[in-house]
């Protein structure tokens, strides 16, 4: 007898910029069989859409959203498309699809999406977000990141990056590239497309930093010299003693509503008063997913840690504002 | 929806997450929700006095917002909280305001 359908069906957004590789990533995973229960929503910028054709699996559980882009003028269709998935998925006009994967368009911002699924009405009862993959081109991934806002940024969300067309560029450019992904999301897993087994499982699974229960800052250093997205700044924290929740909350709250477009990510997992075990935040822009309890500590450091991504803030005056608002007396 | 005074049942804040598997909050029961909602007015009121203004809760539901002048908003959460302080201001509330984080280091101290 197949499991059970999970309560919360979990979305994963795939997202990168024009030509970063989005849909051979997505051809690629759909030919695991582990992925045969997954619906897939595709949005095309262009009048006549072609991705869909490209990845040869034409049936009911493939939607796509043509002639707009779904983060801003047809984020209203996302959402019904979505909701219409689940209609039929519950009248048994549909496979019982497990998890839900979108491919947005390059030009897309992927905070309105992740925002649609959190936020919607409907949709937050019955779909959970998972995880954010982003593909950068290795050959002019370097280019784009810098001139391209939209392409920062969903480098900056990613819990997953894949590094495409490694085949095709030379290690110096790649390696360059690297770090120039880690000075603005330090702790997404990297895998690179062409030498690396791209597992469907790893990729999809858990819900970012909250099921991997660690916040690694020590990824491949950041180049000293590269000036690339300059405007976009880590700031990784650790706090000893426990972390007021109620303090906190009020805190990113206040610092989320009047800095929010500018904090690309929030996340770390906190030692908090009163709770037994660590409780990790995820927060994307505007957006905050619901804290998770992790089972246990990932290793014996009890501080609580916090990375924040931003585009435009000085990260010592958020240090100092955390630690003046939200220090325990 | 509060038959009695027609209130909708607001979104629901991040830091009133309802418990469910996984999900890390202090809504367990009545008591402990009406806890947390005391403690959140009494931090709130912590940056808010800086402002002029206060907070207090109202029916468990929302929370009542006012100025030193006796302007008053009703607001659902926490995140309307700061949207309406600020109109009420006329100004930002920004917690990177080096004045204000000063102000609240002093307090710490």
């Amino acid at each position: 007898m197949p499991d059970a359908l999970p309560d919360f069906t979990p979305v994963t957004l795939i997202t990168g910029f024009l030509g970063s590789g989005k849909t051979t990533l997505l051809q690629r995973l759909l030919l695991d069989p582990r992925l045969s229960d997954t619906a897939v929503l595709i949005n095309e910028f262009g009048e006549i859409g072609l991705d869909h054709y490209l990845l040869e699996r034409i049936d009911e559980t493939m939607v796509m959203l043509q002639s707009g882009c779904v983060c801003c003028t047809i984020r209203g269709e996302l959402s019904m498309a979505i909701k219409d998935l689940h209609s039929r998925r519950e009248r048994g006009l549909l496979p019982p699809f497990r998890r839900l994967l979108i491919e947005s368009t390059g030009l897309a911002d992927p905070f309105p999406i992740l925002s649609t699924v959190r936020s919607d009405p409907v949709l937050r009862h019955h779909f959970s977000l998972g995880t954010v993959i982003t593909t950068v081109d290795a050959v002019n991934g370097a280019r784009t990141l810098d001139a391209q806002p939209e392409s920062a940024k969903q480098a900056a969300i990613a819990d997953r990056l894949v590094l495409t067309k490694t085949d095709i560029a030379t290690s110096e450019t790649a390696d360059h590239l690297t770090r120039q992904l880690r000075r603005i999301n330090p702790e997404a897993p990297l895998w690179r497309s062409a030498e690396d087994d791209l597992d469907a499982e790893a990729l999809l699974s858990g819900e970012g930093v909250e099921r991997r229960g660690s916040v690694d800052c020590c990824g491949d250093a950041p180049d000293p010299h590269d000036h690339h997205a300059s405007d976009i700044a880590t700031l990784a924290l650790s706090l000893d003693g426990p972390v007021d929740w109620t303090r906190f909350g009020v805190w990113l709250t206040m610092l989320l509503h009047r800095h929010g477009d500018a904090l690309l990510r929030v996340k770390g997992i906190l030692n908090v008063a009163d709770a037994a075990t660590p409780v990790a935040v995820h927060a994307v822009q505007h957006l905050v997913h619901p804290p998770r309890h992790l089972d246990a500590w990932p290793d014996e450091d009890r501080r609580s840690r916090l990375v924040f991504i931003a585009r435009g803030l000085d990260p010592a005056l958020i240090e100092r504002s955390f630690r003046a608002f939200s220090a325990r007396r | 929806m509060c038959a009695l005074c027609g209130v909708l049942g607001d979104a629901e804040h991040w830091t009133a997450a309802v418990a469910r598997p996984g999900v890390f909050t202090r809504n367990i029961d009545p008591a402990s929700r009406r806890r947390e909602r005391i403690k959140q007015v009494a931090e709130a009121n912590r940056i808010l006095h800086h402002y002029g203004m206060t907070v207090a809760d109202w029916q468990g539901s929302a929370f009542v917002l006012s100025t030193a002048t006796g302007k008053t908003e009703i607001v659902d959460n926490l995140v309307h909280l700061w949207t309406a302080a600020e109109r009420l201001l006329g100004r930002p509330c920004d917690p990177l305001d080096a004045d204000l984080v000063l102000l609240m280091e002093r307090e710490l101290a």
